[in-house]
This record gives structure tokens, C-alpha cells and sequence, in this order.
């Protein structure tokens, strides 16, 4: 295990973005996350980097704008209400096609709420990241590990398809420690011929703008990167299959959720019903057609949820009716326990709605 | 023994959980009818508290003083009057320290009574699979700003180098010679190794002062 170390998943996605090259992060702090910002203010000012405390989270957001606009790697990290604040940028973000990477630490709401987990912010990420027609690219990791890859792989996401990605973890994936190898490829280089990065007096301006004087104009640059969007949902897909093979029942649980459904299935295992689990990395693109297909050979699915039921809308889109979609949830900052997701399990198996 | 033995360190080093069983620990050495408390005076970090194992001191007649808020959905940085207990009582005190210079600043708080009364030892807690403090040099820089910001200069080390549940006896035997050589960088000796209990049987006999630590169960 020479190559390991222990550390906290706020502390995993700081590291990994400086592996990934970012050398820009603006924040503000707030709880569950400080952690990310406390890192960078220790090691960014070593590597000859950015380490920023904004004046708030409009600050910050804008100030990844201006990084992304030069073509840089930049990042900025929150939680849940700082995300909400951060909104209006991400929309700007998105109307300008800039690649950007945000870390959304979710804490329970709605308001100010309270510090524990949550995964209530599922909607805000994946549908209403901020006004306007766009989307952003939704990673929602389930270890420390993960948080440190998919972290990576976020960025070079963003790079790729010049939109922002997002990592949607919760409180207890910022918290927890675990050992996580650090050993990652990283990405070519993508060229970004549109970054203001100075004309040398050699060529035409670049423009980084989400203002269109002309309606047509507008729409047209919506079309397009609509189009780009069916390719994300084409090619960038992530999730994982657990012992579904025979399941015929189906959860679908992600991050710390789909950690202790883990833990309930095998239980549930133990006592002859066969259930599994699909866990989306991605939450958009949505792994839509995983489900779909899950839905011809399962006969029921249970959605185990930090929130009131949010990740369902999109189960039942996918899964079309073929099949009952029942909640398994806590909310507040609690967090179901593999007792009670092995209950909701029976519950299904023996055939209740509920 | 000192009548009060206090943790610092890094955040994440293990502070807490090395706290509460050495107070358990206490409790054995010392007999029933002595007073023992553990104070926690972290006042950055509102997760993985002492409050975590608010039962299990309870059950050994040892009190926790500690953020009245801690666990709950309050973030402030705040501390109960009882503290005041730590200086102002004759019973024996565990104290955990909370993480990093940031953490530590509380403790200057009691740092002149404590150093007055001089029946204190101040552990430093050490954890080489933690990325900020990997290497001895490093390891003592965070050692010094802690040193700065609590008041109180250290008296000894606890190598308490883990990776967490996957932690093997290579691993803590590895660790030794991290621990050593900050000894030698700082004149002071390694007091205690602690270790998983799972890992104290394999370990017995081959490191020195070894400690054998009680985790709380995971359930995720």
C-alpha cells in the first residue's frame, strides 16, 4: 500500500484537481466542504498557484468565468446554498460555453437547512442548474477513490465538450476517510483556440460572451449546443451494475445512498431475494437505457434517496411504466440505514406498493 | 502519571479516537473512584466528535465536556464554561486537542494555567499516510504552527500512522522509522504506537509501547 493515503474525500478532490492541473480555485467557505478551500490555501501558494477567498460565492463563480474565459483549468467548490448562489454563474458559464468543474458538497435544505448530508440538490443539478436552456455534467462519486477520479475525469470533461461539470457528492462522501491511490492518467491537452488568451496582434479577437443581440443568432447557437448535449448523453454515460444478473428487484441508489443499499442487498441476499442494484455515476447524462433495460427483466425498483424523491422522476421516465418505482428515503441529514433499506426490500419482495 | 494529558495534530491524525481509549484506558489504571474527564476543544471541525462516544465514557464514570452544539446542525465555533474544569478541578484530564494551528487556538485559552501547574503531557499525533504530512520535515512544520498557535510545547509523540480499515502490520512496522526520525529531528520520544485492535496480536512484541485502539463500527 505504498502508494496510498488517508484522506478525506474534500481533501481527495483538491489534490486530484491540482494532479488534473488546475491551478486556479476560488471560494467561499462553508461547511461541508471547507476542507477543499483549506487545502488549496496550503498547497496553491507552493505550486505557484490561485488560492482565493472570494467575498462571496457570486465573487467566486464569476472569477472561474474570467479563468475559463483565458482557457485554464479552474475550479470553484460549495455547498448547497452557496451552489444556489452560484447559479446565475453557472448559467453565464453555460450561454458562454466555457468548460468549468464546481463541487457541490450537499448539506440538508431547503435554506439554510442544516450541515449533515443530503442529496436534496439533485434537481438543481441535474434540471435548474440556473436560467436558460443548458445543462451540466453531473458526477456523483461513492468513495473517497471516486471522488479523486471522477474529479479528474470531470475536468477533462469540461475541456472536452466546453460545458461545466459537476461533482454532486454529499456531506458524508466530503467527510469520510479512506485510503486513496492518487496514480491517475490524465487526459491530453485539448486545444482552445477561442480562449482570450492576447492576439499578439496576429489574429481576430476572441469573443467569451452570453450575449446575443440577434434572436436567430441565439437560437441557433441553442440548437447547436443541444446537439452537442446528445453527444455527452451518447458517449459519457457511467454507472455501475451489482449483482443484477438475476435481480428481480431493482435499486437505484447513488453515493452514500448506494453504499448502504450495498450493505442491505447482500443481507437481503442471505434471505433468498434477489434484488441489485444500478448506481449512476453519471446523473446527466442519466443512464437511461440501463434502466429501461433493467425494467424487461425486474419486476420492481426501489429508489433509496438522501431527499423526498427526486432521482425517481427519472427512473420512472426510463423504466415507462413497465414496472412499480417505489422511495426509500431519509432526509434532513439522516441517512438511511441498511435496516431500513433491507425493510423497504422485503417490504417489495413481498409484494406491498410501499 | 501527569494529571492532564492532551492530543494535537493534524486533522485526521486520530486525535479523538486515541482520546477517548486512553481515557477508558485511565479509567482502568486508575480504579473507579478517581475523576476523569476528556474535554474536547475543537472548535473548527463539526463532525467526528468525542460526542460520538458519549455512551461508552458514560458507562465508565468519565465525563465529556464538549461544544454543546457539536452533532447537531449548528456550525459555530463555540466551547462550554466547563471547560474551565480542565484547570480549575483536580480531576485527571484527556484533552482533545481539535486539528491543525487552527484547531489548537483554543487551548491558548488554559495554556498558562496548565503550563503553571506543569503536571501536563502534550502529545503530538502523527500519521504519515496523511498527504500534508507525509514526510518528517513536513510533519514537523505542522508540529511548530501547532506548537505556535496552542501555547503549550510538546512533550512527546504518538505514531499513530493508519490507512484507516485497510491498514496492515507492514504498514505500521513501515511507520517506525517516520517516527523515529521525527523523534530525532525534535528530541522527543515516540510515548505510544497505536494500532487497529484487530493489528495489536501481530504487532505485539515487534514495535515498542504499542496501544491497541477500539474504532467505532462503520455502517457504510
Amino acid at each position: 500500500m505504498a502508494d496510498k493515503v488517508l484522506m478525506k474525500g474534500n481533501e481527495a478532490i483538491a489534490e486530484a484537481a491540482i494532479i488534473a492541473g488546475c491551478r486556479h480555485y476560488f471560494g467561499y467557505p462553508i461547511t461541508p466542504q471547507t476542507e477543499i478551500a483549506a487545502y488549496m490555501a496550503k498547497r496553491m501558494p507552493k505550486i505557484g498557484g490561485t488560492f482565493l477567498q472570494a467575498e462571496s460565492e457570486i465573487a467566486a463563480i464569476n472569477m472561474v468565468y474570467g479563468v475559463a474565459s483565458t482557457g485554464l483549468r479552474v475550479m470553484t467548490s460549495s455547498s448547497s446554498p452557496g451552489i444556489s448562489l452560484k447559479s446565475e454563474g453557472l448559467s453565464y458559464l453555460a450561454g458562454a460555453d466555457l468548460p468549468s468543474f464546481i463541487v457541490n458538497v450537499q448539506r440538508g435544505g431547503p435554506g439554510l437547512g442544516g450541515i449533515q448530508p443530503s442529496q436534496s440538490d439533485y434537481f438543481q443539478a441535474t434540471k435548474a442548474g440556473g436560467h436558460g436552456d443548458f445543462r451540466m455534467i453531473v458526477l456523483a462519486p461513492a468513495s473517497v477513490q471516486e471522488m479523486a477520479e471522477l474529479t479528474v475525469h470531470g475536468f477533462d470533461l469540461a475541456d472536452k465538450y466546453r460545458m461545466t461539470s459537476m461533482i454532486l457528492a454529499d456531506g458524508t462522501m466530503g467527510q469520510m476517510m479512506e485510503p486513496v491511490s492518487l496514480d491517475f492518467k490524465i487526459a491530453e491537452p485539448v486545444e482552445k483556440p477561442w480562449a482570450t488568451t492576447g492576439t499578439q496582434m496576429k489574429r481576430e479577437h476572441n469573443i467569451v460572451n452570453s450575449l446575443f443581440l440577434s434572436p436567430d443568432v441565439l437560437e441557433r447557437t441553442n440548437f447547436e449546443r443541444f446537439k452537442k448535449y446528445d453527444t455527452v448523453c451518447e458517449n459519457e454515460v457511467m454507472y455501475e451494475e451489482y449483482m443484477m444478473d438475476d435481480a428481480e428487484i431493482c435499486i437505484a441508489a447513488f453515493g452514500i445512498a448506494a453504499r448502504v443499499s450495498k450493505n442491505a442487498i447482500v443481507e437481503a441476499r442471505k434471505r433468498g431475494i434477489k434484488v441489485g442494484m444500478i448506481r449512476p455515476i453519471t446523473l446527466w447524462p442519466f443512464p437511461e437505457k440501463q434502466f429501461a433495460a433493467a425494467a424487461e427483466k425486474v419486476r420492481a425498483f426501489i429508489s433509496v434517496e438522501l431527499s423526498m424523491g427526486q432521482m425517481i422522476e427519472d427512473i420512472r421516465l426510463a423504466v415507462n411504466g413497465k414496472a412499480p418505482v417505489t422511495l426509500c428515503n431519509r432526509v434532513g441529514g439522516m441517512i438511511p440505514s441498511p435496516d431500513e433499506v433491507l425493510d423497504a426490500i422485503i417490504k417489495v419482495s413481498e409484494g406491498g406498493n410501499n | 502519571m501527569k494529571r492532564i494529558t492532551l492530543f494535537a495534530g493534524h486533522y485526521g491524525s486520530g486525535k479523538t479516537n486515541i482520546a477517548v481509549n486512553y481515557a477508558l484506558q485511565l479509567r482502568k489504571a486508575l480504579g473507579r473512584d478517581k475523576d476523569i474527564l476528556v474535554a474536547d476543544l475543537d472548535i473548527v471541525n463539526p463532525y467526528f466528535r468525542t460526542k460520538d462516544s458519549c455512551a461508552v465514557l458514560q458507562e465508565n464514570g468519565i465525563k465529556l465536556i464538549c461544544s454543546e452544539y457539536a452533532n447537531s446542525n449548528l456550525d459555530i465555533p463555540s466551547l462550554p464554561s466547563e471547560m474551565y474544569a480542565i484547570t480549575d478541578t483536580p480531576s485527571y484530564a484527556v484533552i482533545d486537542v481539535g486539528g491543525d494551528d487552527r484547531g489548537a487556538l483554543a487551548l491558548g485559552r488554559l495554556s498558562a494555567k496548565i503550563k503553571a501547574e506543569n503536571n501536563y503531557e502534550n502529545l503530538m499525533v502523527i500519521n504519515m499516510f496523511r498527504p500534508l504530512t507525509r514526510t518528517p520535515d513536513q510533519t514537523v512544520e505542522v508540529m511548530r504552527e501547532i506548537e505556535a498557535a496552542g501555547n503549550i510545547p510538546f512533550t512527546a509523540l504518538v505514531n499513530n500512522s493508519n490507512l484507516g480499515p485497510l491498514t496492515s502490520a507492514d504498514d505500521i512496522l513501515r511507520s517506525l522509522e517516520y517516527a523515529e526520525k521525527i523523534s530525532r529531528l525534535t528530541g522527543l520520544e515516540v510515548k505510544m504506537t497505536s494500532v487497529d485492535a484487530r493489528l495489536f496480536e501481530s504487532l505485539q512484541g515487534k514495535v515498542e509501547d504499542l496501544f491497541s485502539l477500539t474504532l467505532q463500527p462503520k455502517i457504510f
